[in-house]
């Protein structure tokens, strides 16, 4: 008998389901057949491949929660909407002593946090304390980005000491002069969070994140959805949308489909292949985040061959970027011919790149001693990264242009963790990978990559293993000068004995596309991946 | 009856230490340093070495093992690596979904496929027979996401039909009390959101119902044909019973037994997740969770998961060992 009543009841849920569908329609999409021109309501809804880790800035490191936070929170300074110069934001003005070692910022009056708390120096001090404290219950070690922007925890950290010097007026004293100092305070990391909701929330503070921002938070179902609301209240230019949220859909081609649904707004994560499909439809824009990384091969330069720069060079000639680009990336790059990408400044534009030459380069190497060439390894990555979509196909097409100046190269491959570590203790010989910069200051990419202080056997950043005096003095004088003008000249005469030494095949930088609605409107992609978006309406 | 189900309850005991052993040996002996995942190109050996060490990774494997053992036995699961949730609140967050989008899905196969299944032994080799073996055979066959993005552009798309994916649309409002959103929705009334839910979930259940849909329709034939072949069902006919009487009640019943047995191990199976299925519909259930922490090697959630789907696995099995004396009383377990 109970069987029975199962059986009625799940039939009838069927029946009722079936009903849905066959009458379906209304309701079940606000949208019309067919791609919607414009909106019906003020929410703007994007759609993304991955769910945030979690949405305290401090102590997340993914592009997905970062995408989220920076709506909800404001740093001291932010980024330029189309650049990664910095403006002032939570402070509104900021100076820096003779030797450059202290910071003193004005803070704007008058901003509250979203639970009614005031912004003030107290606060700022606060967070400070918070990422600067290994040992702070709201820190445990967990705010990576602080250890790895300045440097480490407590004595280690570049910041040595901050205090209010009146309700609206912090001082920052650094342990030396330290010029990507301000760009590093406006990457999404560095938001203040409401020292109340810190407190109130504790160890739950990453799922009721509370700050200054443009936008509220309302809810997060993970694996689903956040939804933020706007803050009528905000300091800046208010919000256009009402509501923000952020779907997470993980399949390209599913994502792709609920844009053309229009259940969503803006999409991120695409397939390249999809790109002249969404060129052709009318309703939709397609839009090229500008490129803040770069993919390359480096050489073990304390390797033989690769010791001998005329071989680096011909492999430089080699390689034909352009095809590969063009095959791997639909387009969606730029070929690259510095270790750093076009957006930021300081990026050396006069340097002629090595052009792509088989025959010099037979040249080069028989100039070096190599006119039958050699046998070697080529690492590539098991995974693709944001730099490289399909590293396995790119290193047959560079094996392929190696063959055909007689270097035999044997593509190896590791899982991902392992690829790193053992790239980081210099067993390779060439290898591809590449970087994605964090705050927009050139020394995030020269110093990290190719810098002699980050060239050590176990923990190196430099897989070229490239060690050269004249680099190193540069890129330490950059790191001290405070005047950006005279920074980028320094940036740019590294670059050119970069070029020279050729540690690495600079090989693109790749520009994300990007779908959405030609009705949104106001929507500047930024380099570092992550955007506000009070400017952005879908009326 | 009791002494049986109490022994097998007993039984369960050992299956699940060995389960939580394997999976924790298999997530922690696969190459990937979990430290190494989470901090990706930007490890400093400094940072590493500390991330390692307040994840416990540093200690002997049976120590690190013991000590997850210990808090399971307490209900606790640890929290994600990754996103510092903890493990039971996901999973009493993931595993409804997938519960929900189970038995959709099954009901739909258990109807579809058994009737397909009893109607094919009813006329063995004729028109509909062949058509409906022919539809199994492709239903086997049909990769899922194939399926899947098909359906989304028909239903979804062009005809604007059913929502694409996900669970619930962006502003309908639902107060969760079990997480099984329909069930939600019927308890507070909201039918707004009940139609909402539907709607979003006939697409993914349809796609999901495929295999076991045709997995049931084969069993069920080739069982009733072989029940149907038997002398009491020549002697039901032959006392003129009703044909509706000797299919169903007499010659179905019998047959039954093999196709619980199927619906069972695939209902215990979709529980653990239809990785494919959730990924293409962006429904945020078990398979998805647990495949997004295998990549990334989030050992807490991996071992808490799998640990969750044995033992459902385990009392599904149990579920339908039950059931099997219901079905047919020849069956005594005592």
């Amino acid at each position: 008998m109970q069987k029975k009543i199962l059986l009625v009841c799940m039939m009838m849920l069927l029946g009722l389901s079936l009903l849905i569908a066959g009458c379906g329609g209304e309701g079940t999409s606000d949208q019309d057949a067919g791609a919607p021109a414009q909106k019906s309501d003020n929410v703007l809804v994007w759609g993304r491949g991955g769910d945030s880790v979690g949405l305290d800035p401090a102590i997340v490191t993914d592009g997905e929660s970062a995408k989220v936070t920076i709506n909800i929170f404001d740093t001291l300074v932010e980024y330029e909407p189309d650049s990664t110069a910095v403006r002032p934001a939570l402070a509104t003005d900021w100076s820096v002593s003779e030797d450059g070692t202290v910071w003193t910022f004005k803070l704007r009056e008058g901003v509250k946090f979203h639970d009614g708390t005031d912004f003030n120096a107290d606060a700022v001090v606060y967070n400070f304390e918070r990422w600067m404290h290994k040992d702070h219950p709201l820190n445990n070690g967990e705010c990576k980005y602080w250890a790895y922007m300045f440097n480490g925890y407590d004595e280690d950290s570049m910041v040595t000491s901050v205090e209010a010097t009146g309700d609206y007026e912090v001082k920052i004293t650094l342990k030396e002069p330290f010029a990507p100092f301000i760009q590093n305070l406006a990457m999404f990391s560095f938001g203040i969070a409401s020292p109340a909701a810190l407190e109130k929330y504790g160890e739950d503070f990453f799922k009721n994140p509370v700050g200054t921002g443009p936008f509220k938070f309302v809810e997060w179902i993970p694996d689903d959805k956040v939804v933020l609301e706007k803050n009528e209240e905000y300091w800046g230019e208010k919000a256009k949308v009402d509501k923000l949220v952020f779907r997470s859909i993980p399949d390209n081609s599913a994502r792709f489909l609920e844009l053309q649904a229009g259940t969503i707004d803006i999409m991120d994560g695409v397939n390249p292949d999809d790109v002249a499909a969404a060129k052709a439809n009318e309703n939709l824009e397609v839009v090229l985040r500008p490129s803040m990384n770069v993919g390359y091969l480096a050489m073990h330069m304390e390797k033989e061959p690769f010791d001998n720069v005329l071989v680096r060079r011909a492999i430089n000639h080699a390689i034909n970027k352009e095809a590969i680009i063009e095959a791997f990336f639909t387009g969606l790059a730029k070929p690259a011919k510095n270790p750093m990408p076009p957006s930021l400044w300081g990026y050396n534009d006069d340097i002629e790149p090595y052009e792509y030459d088989p025959a010099k380069a037979k040249a080069l190497l028989a100039e070096a001693g190599y006119p039958n060439g050699f046998k070697t390894t080529l690492w590539a990555m098991p995974v693709p990264r944001p730099y490289m979509p399909q590293p396995q196909k790119i290193a047959e097409a560079i094996q392929a242009d190696l063959a055909a100046v007689g270097i035999e190269a044997e593509i190896v491959s590791y899982e991902w963790g392992t690829y790193l570590e053992k790239a980081e203790n210099g067993e390779h010989d060439m290898i591809l990978l590449g970087w994605t910069g964090d705050n927009g200051d050139p020394d995030n990419f020269l110093y990290v990559l190719l810098d002699k202080d980050n060239a050590v056997v176990g923990s190196s950043a430099n897989y070229a293993f490239y060690k050269s005096d004249e680099v190193h003095d540069l890129l330490i004088a950059a790191q001290k000068e405070m005047d950006q003008d005279k920074r980028a000249q320094l940036y740019k005469e590294a670059q050119e004995i970069i070029h020279r030494d050729a540690p690495w095949v600079p090989l693109d930088h790749s520009t994300p596309p990007l779908f959405m609605y030609k009705y949104v409107k106001g929507y500047v992609p930024h380099p570092t991946g992550v955007e506000k978006l009070n400017t952005v309406s879908v009326q | 009856m009791f002494n049986y189900i109490l022994k097998r309850l007993l039984m369960i005991i050992p299956v699940i230490i060995g389960v939580s052993i394997l999976s924790f040996l298999l997530i922690h002996l696969v190459p990937g340093d979990p430290a190494r995942m989470m901090l990706g190109e930007r490890a400093t050996p400094k940072q590493l070495e500390e991330l390692r060490e307040s994840l416990g990774l540093n200690d002997p494997l049976p120590v690190q093992y013991m000590r997850f053992a210990n808090k399971a036995l307490h209900g606790d699961l640890g929290r994600s690596v990754r996103s510092k949730l903890p493990v039971t609140e996901e999973i009493a967050r993931k595993f409804p979904a997938t519960l929900e989008l189970t038995l959709f899905a099954l009901t739909i196969a258990v109807i579809v496929g058994g009737l397909a299944g009893i109607i094919s032994a009813v006329k063995p080799y004729s028109l509909f027979d062949n058509m409906s073996m022919g539809m199994a055979l492709f239903g086997v066959s049909i990769p899922i996401f194939w399926l899947g993005l098909m359906l989304i552009w028909l239903l979804g798309v062009k005809f604007h039909i059913l929502p694409p994916s996900g669970r619930i649309s962006v502003g309908v409002e639902l107060q969760s009390i079990t997480n099984l959103y329909i069930l939600d929705s019927i308890l507070t009334g909201n039918w707004k959101a009940l139609k909402d839910c539907l709607a979003h979930i006939i697409m993914p259940a349809v796609a999901l119902a495929t295999i076991p849909m045709a997995m049931i329709a084969r069993v069920t034939r080739s069982s009733m044909l072989e029940v149907l072949g038997q002398d009491y069902i020549r002697t039901a006919w032959a006392k003129g019973l009703p044909g509706r009487l000797v299919i169903f009640r007499h010659a179905f019943k019998n047959a039954f037994l093999p196709v619980l047995t199927v619906i069972g191990l695939q209902f215990g199976y979709l529980l653990g997740g239809a990785v494919m299925t959730e990924e293409i519909f962006s429904w945020p259930g078990v398979g998805r969770w647990l495949f997004v922490a295998i990549t990334a090697r989030d050992f807490p959630v991996v071992q808490g998961g799998i640990l969750m789907v044995a033992l459902v696995f385990v009392t599904i099995n149990l579920l339908v060992d039950i059931l099997y004396t219901y079905v047919d009383p020849r069956i005594r377990f005592d």
